[in-house]
């Protein structure tokens, strides 16, 4: 986690990795199914797309720094669309 | 009580709590009391005031004024009403000849004594001795007032011995002894209600006086910390708020609650005009029962300081000077250029920060303003910061986010364990009432790396301090968990019965495995292994156990999971569902509960339902006419990541400080210059604004209508005492800003946004206006099934049906002391300043703390070269500033703490990005540092007090 040499994407990135991480850490002393679970729901509640997208493209790319179950777990995360956020409906 | 002008009935006698009632008569009226109830109290029940100068039901009974005395048949002589209990069938008489002769003949000592200057005393109108000698028909005073204690010269013109001088060292109140009739209710409020002991009678018979401790000290150097009790229970003008002083008598009140912590006050705001006289108690108050804090009480100075901001300002770029524009034109420019981001870098790219210090309508408002007019779920709110972790594990585990109790619950306390929070200074009414039980026996546990405050006080002492290493939280709690489990002291009823049986099987194995045992945490806690065992037992076969806890458990990594196995603990015990007992997180702020209730994080509506739910949106929809994202939205780091990276450009922040609240102060800078759009609205232009291009200037909760709801679910109603002085309600901002936006919102008063989140929430489904004006206060869930609220929470079962235990692994926090950085550094607050200090630090309060401080455990201190008194550099790897040392065992050697009130020293410079795994709530009570001797400011600190200067800069607007 050093912040001097690299770029904010790079920061922003290993951010998420660090906090993927950490929410693995939390979910491997439960039994593994459940723990498998845990993971991607959590990341499902909690992570906004954006947030999502550049998890998958770390998964995408090998998902080097990951912990095997964030990797694993990858199928149950929901992929968000490749743009920004689709139009609603109009405001009140 | 001085409650002459505006009377809120004194029945001279604390109520009995008897459930046995006594019928007796007096002056010919039957009156049924509980036994145990004063003849005084049973009187003034029947609207009969027997004279009485030395009680008041704040403080027990004393019997020294022998102003109250009565006649009672069959029995001899006359006793003290405010010291006799009641007795089946008693006939009373408070009012006869020779009564009224004992009754002039007392006054008329009193007044012997006494300077007869009532028409410019400040207690004029307002004072008990001045009323008790009209009521007993006092018409003459037979002794010569020769030698008196009032008059600082005696006839011959020489000092009078007897004579002490006014202390008015206090900056909220003055001491004038000379106005004393030594009634001791100040010395027993400060005993009874505060806890302090700092005052005293000093000396004997005609010598006794009122003292603050030893006879050198005055009001400011002794243990006083200016609660207010001893100034609310005088009689007279001898202890007098300088308000009262400086400015006369109120002439109405308004029942308001306080602003500050998240123990809720209520208060009698008491009025002149529209100058607030002082802040009172209120003793129907639920949350404080009359008792107050040096906060609430006095330090209301801010509302109407000078540095206020009242005029709306904008600016092209941060470098420029503000501009003071009209409301209509600061709106054009905030909502044009909302849109315009919008427009080019899609609708995620804006968001909102609501308050923990405003109100739930208005917090329920800037939530609405991203979700129904921004288009989508970027809200966060500073709980973000300190006790989103608890929404999460007691969600886990028992199915709804908040203290389980009210705070009356401590009263049937047996066994109180404290974690990381230190209520005597953070939450001291809450304190207050917590360590009045531990006086009357109810045994204590801290765990707290500090020795805090509240191991140990006057009169109790902690019997276990279990001083852990900062980041072991969830290896201590496990430990404790792990004794219960392994000696077989869990509530196997309990489990059973209201917990989930699967869950509890593997938990129970979980914990038993040996590497949870504390000998084997022993080497990471720091903490010896007996220690942790006899705490454990204590806890567990105590008798009612109830966990109170702070942000010492949910600022870490593994926050969340600490608040889980909190959850943990008292499920093993049994010790929810009832009085006494439970799991009650001290909520910082005024309303910080409130703001999580009212739907301000970014995953989950008003009421904790996640924003995945398609029926939990279209209740909002249908309401609000429009599409609610089905997505969690950013929260509050994350917006900040998405700005520097470029994909989030506007924020709205409401009554928030986050440049100087949030941990790595360089990358929330860094987060805030790179947006195109910073709305900050609040009272000044705290640190956030100097990178802001709209500011809104707020109210304050003087000015406005609304709620707060306090650490015990309690919905108390704020009340508008005076206009806002910039013109607007922040609701009616928020309104404006939103009609700016093109939204069509027409609330004409907070009752209707508050009409809307019963019509949208469940949990909030009773509360009413009416209701709260009915009934004071409620505690949601308020709904059909229970329609005055709910005190206790899972009292039959838990919200989510059975409660579930859930396995709590202690990983290692990732900051660990290293050769560079080999200090820890842990933080926290003090009692006279509350947060970032931005209303404290305009207040008098700054003569108890003027700076932030390091404490340095002196082993540390020596090897360093550092002496009491030192600027010294406090580095980590984030960053690094400069404050003065101050050496103190309080600190165990290796650990350092420090507070965050003041901006010059900036602590979150020094803290770093790490943050709860489940909520990425800030790491902010771990961070690894290095201390080393100084001569002065840092160069940041130098570099950050320039940018604020140039961006503090105000064109006024061409009148």
């Amino acid at each position: 986690m050093s912040h001097e040499t690299h770029t904010p994407e790079h920061q922003a990135r290993d951010r998420l990795i660090v906090m993927a991480n950490q929410i693995a850490r939390f979910m491997e002393s439960k039994p593994h199914a459940e723990g498998l679970q845990g993971l991607a729901s959590h990341i499902n509640d909690f992570w906004e797309p954006r947030m999502r997208r550049q998890l998958f493209a770390v998964l995408d790319a090998g998902g080097a720094g990951l912990r095997p179950l964030v990797r694993e777990a990858a199928p149950l995360i929901r992929r968000p669309l490749p743009d920004a956020a689709p139009p609603l409906g109009s405001r009140a | 009580m001085k409650d002459f002008i505006i009377p809120d009935r004194d029945f001279g006698t604390p109520a009995a709590k008897s459930k046995t009632m006594v019928t007796l008569t007096i002056d010919g009226f039957e009156v049924t009391v509980p036994e145990g109830t004063s003849i005084m109290r049973a009187a003034a029940e029947i609207g009969i005031s027997v004279p009485k100068l030395c009680a008041t039901d704040s403080v027990d009974a004393f019997g020294s004024c022998r102003l109250c005395l009565v006649e009672i048949e069959g029995r001899n002589g006359t006793p003290a009403s405010c010291t006799t209990p009641v007795a089946a069938g008693l006939q009373v008489h408070t009012q006869t000849d020779r009564l009224k002769k004992l009754r002039r003949g007392v006054m008329e000592l009193y007044i012997s004594d006494h300077p007869l200057d009532c028409l410019t005393c400040s207690a004029n109108g307002d004072c008990q001795l001045q009323d008790m000698a009209g009521a007993v028909g006092l018409r003459e005073v037979r002794y010569d007032a020769v030698q008196t204690h009032f008059r600082p010269k005696n006839t011959s013109g020489e000092a009078n011995p007897l004579w002490t001088p006014k202390d008015d060292s206090n900056p909220y109140f003055t001491y004038d002894p000379a106005k004393c009739i030594v009634c001791s209710r100040c010395v027993r409020a400060c005993e009874e209600v505060q806890g302090t002991f700092a005052l005293t009678i000093e000396g004997r018979g005609f010598d006794s006086r009122v003292s603050f401790g030893a006879k050198t000290d005055t009001a400011l150097t002794s243990d006083c910390v200016s609660c207010g009790a001893c100034v609310q229970a005088c009689p007279t003008a001898t202890l007098q708020e300088n308000s009262v002083i400086q400015i006369g008598t109120p002439e109405r009140s308004v029942i308001t609650t306080c602003a500050y912590c998240g123990v809720g006050c209520s208060f009698k705001a008491e009025m002149r005009g529209d100058e607030v006289v002082r802040m009172v108690p209120w003793k129907h108050g639920k949350a404080n029962r009359g008792h107050s804090c040096v906060k609430g009480r006095f330090a209301w100075g801010y509302a109407t300081h000078r540095d206020r901001i009242l005029k709306p300002m904008i600016r092209e770029a941060i470098s420029d000077p503000w501009r003071e524009v009209s409301w209509a034109e600061a709106m054009a420019f905030a909502a044009g250029r909302m849109k315009g981001i919008q427009e080019k870098y899609g609708r995620q790219a804006v968001g909102v920060i609501t308050s923990s210090r405003c109100t739930n309508e208005e917090a329920y408002l800037v939530q609405k303003l991203a979700r129904a007019v921004f288009l989508n779920n970027n809200t966060d709110t500073c709980a973000r910061v300190c006790h989103s972790p608890t929404g999460y594990g007691l969600g886990q585990t028992f199915g709804t986010s908040a203290g389980t109790q009210d705070f009356d619950s401590v009263e049937e306390t047996d066994v109180v364990m404290v974690i990381g929070a230190n209520p005597v200074n953070a939450h001291p009414v809450f304190a207050s009432r917590l360590t009045k039980r531990l006086r009357q026996g109810a045994k204590l546990i801290v765990i707290d790396p500090r020795r805090t405050e509240m191991v140990q006080g006057p009169h109790y002492k902690a019997a276990h301090h279990l001083a852990l290493t900062p980041g072991t939280n969830v290896a201590i709690i496990s430990a404790m968990a792990h004794v219960i489990v392994t000696e077989g002291l869990m509530d196997e009823g309990f489990i059973r019965e209201r917990c989930d049986g699967e869950a509890f099987a593997d938990y129970a194995e979980f914990i038993s495995a040996p590497h949870h045992a504390p000998e084997a945490v022993e080497a990471l806690t720091g903490v010896p292994s007996a220690q942790v065992r006899a705490a454990a037992r204590l806890f567990a076969t105590g008798g009612n156990g109830a966990i109170y806890y702070g942000l010492g458990v949910t600022e870490h990594s593994q926050g969340s999971t600490t608040v889980i196995a909190i959850a943990n603990l008292a499920m093993l015990t049994g010790n929810i569902g009832r009085p006494g007992v439970g799991v009650n997180p001290l909520r910082g702020q005024n309303n910080v509960q409130g703001s999580c209730d009212m739907g301000s994080f970014p995953h989950e509506l008003p009421g904790y339902r996640h924003v995945k739910h398609d029926d939990v949106r279209a209740v909002f929809e249908r309401v609000w006419g429009v599409q609610i994202d089905a997505e969690p939205g950013l929260r509050i780091p994350n917006m900040l990541d998405a700005a520097v990276e470029g994909s989030f450009k506007g924020l709205y922040c409401q009554g928030e400080d986050i440049l100087q609240s949030d941990p790595d102060t360089k990358h929330v800078a860094a987060g805030l210059a790179a947006m195109d759009c910073v709305i900050v609205h609040d009272l000044f232009l705290n640190e956030t604004a100097n990178y802001a291009h709209v500011f809104f200037p707020g109210s304050s909760f003087l000015e406005k209508d609304g709620t707060f709801t306090n650490a015990e679910r309690r919905i108390n109603r704020v009340r508008k005492v005076m206009a806002p002085k910039q013109g607007y309600a922040d609701w009616e901002v928020t309104q404006m800003f939103a009609r700016a936006m093109g939204a069509d919102w027409g609330y004409t008063h907070p009752s209707q946004i508050m009409d809307e989140i019963a019509l949208t929430t469940p949990s909030f489904a009773g509360v009413s206006y009416d209701k709260l004006d009915t009934l004071g206060s409620v505690q949601w869930p308020c709904d059909d099934a229970h329609p005055e609220g709910t005190p206790l929470m899972h009292v039959d079962g838990f919200v989510r049906g059975k409660g579930r235990f859930i396995r709590t692994e202690y990983v290692a926090t990732d900051e660990r002391t290293g050769p560079r950085f080999p200090l820890l550094l842990t933080t926290g607050r003090i009692l006279s300043h509350y947060n970032v200090g931005a209303q404290t630090r305009r207040t008098a309060n700054v003569v108890w703390h003027a700076e932030d401080v390091l404490e340095v455990h002196p082993h540390d201190a020596e090897v360093r070269g550092i002496r009491d008194g030192d600027w010294v550099r406090l580095a980590s790897r984030s960053g690094e500033t400069t404050l003065r040392a101050v050496l103190t065992d309080r600190v165990s050697p290796g650990v350092v703490y420090t507070t965050f009130h003041h901006p010059e020293t900036q602590p979150n410079v020094i803290t770093t990005d790490f943050s709860d795994w489940a909520t990425n709530c800030p790491e902010y009570k771990v961070t690894a540092v290095q201390v080393s001797p100084s001569n002065g400011p840092s160069a940041w600190q130098e570099q950050y007090e320039e940018q604020a200067r140039l961006a503090r800069r105000i064109v006024p607007a061409a009148e």
